[in-house]
């Protein structure tokens, strides 16, 4: 890792990288061609309701699972309260919706009612960062844990949201496109930031935080954009979630559904994109194929996890990125710093 | 009011003994292996109904079944570090936690379809009496025992961790577990040591609940089991005093909330408080400080 940024910056002094960044330009096609796919095709092929709802929720973990790499995967921190960010979003996009929208704008006001709820997990997420300047490791776990109890003990005593009941009356807006866009964002702005300057400092900060510091990475502000980020997008998932399932109650955020997430990280591979969106599509579908299986299932599935950790400790795809993944002017980079397209950089 | 407080105190104690035996195992593994063993809460639900079997199968007198509970919780201990956690000791520390939380999903719906999600009732195997104290502070005989077996297997830990040989070798892994075996510490014996008596203890912790709050169920385990990781957190983690005065700290604290406040505030005043004390003390109360090599 040291050896390649080194040989990076020596690099990056040439000019001549602003025709690449065009480059990329494939990549956010692609994107948008798949989503435009999913949006004109899906409904034409043979799939029923059931297949479609599932399809949305691997989207809908893809977001989570990603978001919570930046932290625990690219940050090495260890965060397991992501729940209590999606609750937020999924409670602040509900209830803009039904408290200050007039229903016949809804379907307008819907991607606004979802950023609104990135943005209010974003606001929570400050309630994380803030102690991570401090704690690091295993008490930020309890920080994590703490703020998801704290996130569901809230919601819980708020009668106007329903308390322990639940949200009723959200409408369905969420489809197919809307899931996979929002993937697309997610995954593309995780890709631009991760191979930002900051991003840089996000994994210098898993190498070692101290050396990182030295070299004059500010970790304070790194680590707070990174959970800035990682709490918006999960909030981004609770709002698309809310107006999918349209009825959301604080049980629905507890600590069971931030263990999900987690597992999903890891399944997949820490500190990759691909990783995560592997990890969150094995982990849905896997669970939804066991389904025959009953309760069984649940006997089953923590089963194979075990095994697959005892078999591959680091995940499916961990500290792995297929070339897709990583901005154009990166794999130059890398090229010429004869690296491969590979990531390098497994502790 | 006095009586009332008292009360609350005599409450808080029984609580906070359950928790303090629970964030004992969380505080001792992670002490030695530096790993937050997420399936902890789940072996105190498996010693539950362990407990439920040899008392309401079996018919077994408490003590029978308090020692049938623990040393039966302490082979799953042992067993599942031998098949889960030591494979994994050299691979990174996450996957060794997340292996944790697969364990504990197991240990949970395992438990669940072969016992069935209907809660079962630990039948009442200490015959009831109230007694009273000088200034009216009355208890139950079932307290009392609680109190009596909580308080007599901390000391007794606390001696074995202090005085005997295993404990300082246990003590040892803690300090440097990578140059221990040169010093002909049988490093492996330890740690299933280490795992049994924090699972045994476990049981016995969920022997008590099912004495103080006799409804048990397979999913029992995720809430307390968190709740003692707070409590090891709060007293430092990996210091054993610690995680017993965590248990009473956090038990305290949420035996007040209820007493003053609508109970549903409960959880989110005792883990406010939890976020306030990691910013202020981020090590807990007892926890060593670990130097920074730069």
């Amino acid at each position: 890792m040291g050896a390649e940024s080194v040989k990076a910056g020596g690099v990056r002094s040439k000019p001549a990288t602003a025709g690449l960044v065009g480059r990329d330009a494939g990549w956010w096609a692609a994107a948008a061609a798949i989503v435009a796919l999913l949006h004109f095709v899906l409904p034409l092929l043979p799939l029923n309701a059931y297949h479609v709802q599932v399809l949305m929720y691997v989207g809908i973990n893809v977001i989570l699972a990603a978001s919570l790499n930046l932290v625990n995967g690219y940050m090495g921190e260890f965060s397991v309260g992501h729940a209590g960010f999606m609750a937020v979003g999924a409670y602040v996009s509900a209830v803009t919706m039904l408290w200050a929208v007039p229903r016949a704008w809804w379907p307008y006001f819907f991607p606004v009612s979802v950023v609104l709820g990135g943005a209010g997990a974003a606001a929570v997420g400050l309630l994380v960062a803030i102690p991570s300047f401090r704690t690091r490791g295993d008490y930020l776990a309890i920080v994590t844990l703490a703020l998801n109890m704290i996130v569901k003990s809230v919601i819980e005593n708020i009668e106007a949201v329903g308390g322990p009941r639940g949200l009723v009356g959200i409408a369905r807006l969420t489809s197919p496109a809307w899931v996979y866009l929002w993937v697309f964002v997610t995954l593309g702005a995780l890709r631009q930031f991760l191979h930002s300057r900051f991003g840089r400092g996000v994994q210098a900060i898993r190498e070692d935080e101290v050396a990182a510091e030295i070299i004059g990475i500010e970790t304070r502000r790194v680590k707070l954009q990174a959970f800035l980020i990682a709490a918006f997008f999960a909030g981004v998932a609770g709002g698309l979630y809310a107006h999918l399932i349209q009825f959301i109650n604080p049980k629905s955020f507890d600590i069971v559904k931030s263990t999900e997430i987690l597992v999903m990280v890891y399944l997949g591979g820490v500190a990759s994109l691909a990783g995560s969106v592997l990890g969150a599509a094995i982990y849905t579908v896997l669970l939804e194929l066991l389904r025959f299986l009953g309760l069984w299932r649940w006997v089953l599935a923590p089963l194979l996890l075990v095994l697959l950790m005892i078999l591959r400790p680091r995940g499916i795809l961990g500290y792995q990125e297929p070339a897709a993944l990583i901005p154009w002017r990166e794999r130059l980079l890398r090229r010429r710093a004869g690296e491969g397209a590979k990531v390098v950089g497994a502790p | 009011m006095a009586f009332y407080i008292a009360q609350q105190i005599v409450n808080a104690l029984q609580l906070g003994s359950v928790y303090a035996l629970i964030a004992l195992g969380y505080s001792m593994v992670y002490g030695v292996l530096r790993l937050i063993n997420f399936a902890h809460g789940d072996i105190f639900m498996v010693g539950a109904f362990l407990g439920f079997f040899a008392a309401a199968v079996l018919r077994w007198p408490f003590v029978a079944t308090l020692l049938f509970s623990m040393v039966a919780t302490a082979a799953l201990g042992v067993t599942i570090e031998r098949l889960a956690y030591r494979p994994l000791r050299d691979a990174p520390r996450v996957s060794a936690v997340i292996t944790a939380l697969g364990i504990g999903l197991f240990l949970e719906h395992f438990t669940l379809a072969t016992v069935g999600a209907q809660p079962r009732q630990i039948p009442r195997m200490i015959p009831m009496h109230f007694y009273t104290l000088p200034g009216d502070i009355g208890f139950s005989s079932t307290q009392a025992v609680i109190l009596a077996v909580a308080l007599v297997l901390m000391l007794a830990l606390d001696l074995f961790v202090n005085r005997t040989l295993m404990g300082m070798a246990m003590r040892a892994i803690s300090w440097d577990i990578r140059h221990l075996p040169l010093m002909g510490v049988p490093v492996n014996r330890v740690i299933s040591l280490t795992f049994a008596i924090g699972s045994a203890l476990a049981a016995a912790g969920g022997i008590l609940v099912g004495l103080a709050y006799p409804i048990i169920d397979p999913y029992m385990g995720i809430l307390v089991g968190w709740k003692a990781f707070v409590a090891a957190v709060v007293g430092g983690i990996g210091s054993i005093r610690g995680a017993m005065l965590g248990g009473y700290i956090l038990a305290a604290t949420e035996v007040l909330v209820a007493a003053f406040l609508p109970s549903t505030y409960r959880d989110f005043v005792a883990f406010s408080l939890l976020l306030l004390l990691l910013v202020f003390k981020p090590t807990g109360l007892m926890g060593r400080v670990w130097a920074q090599k730069v």
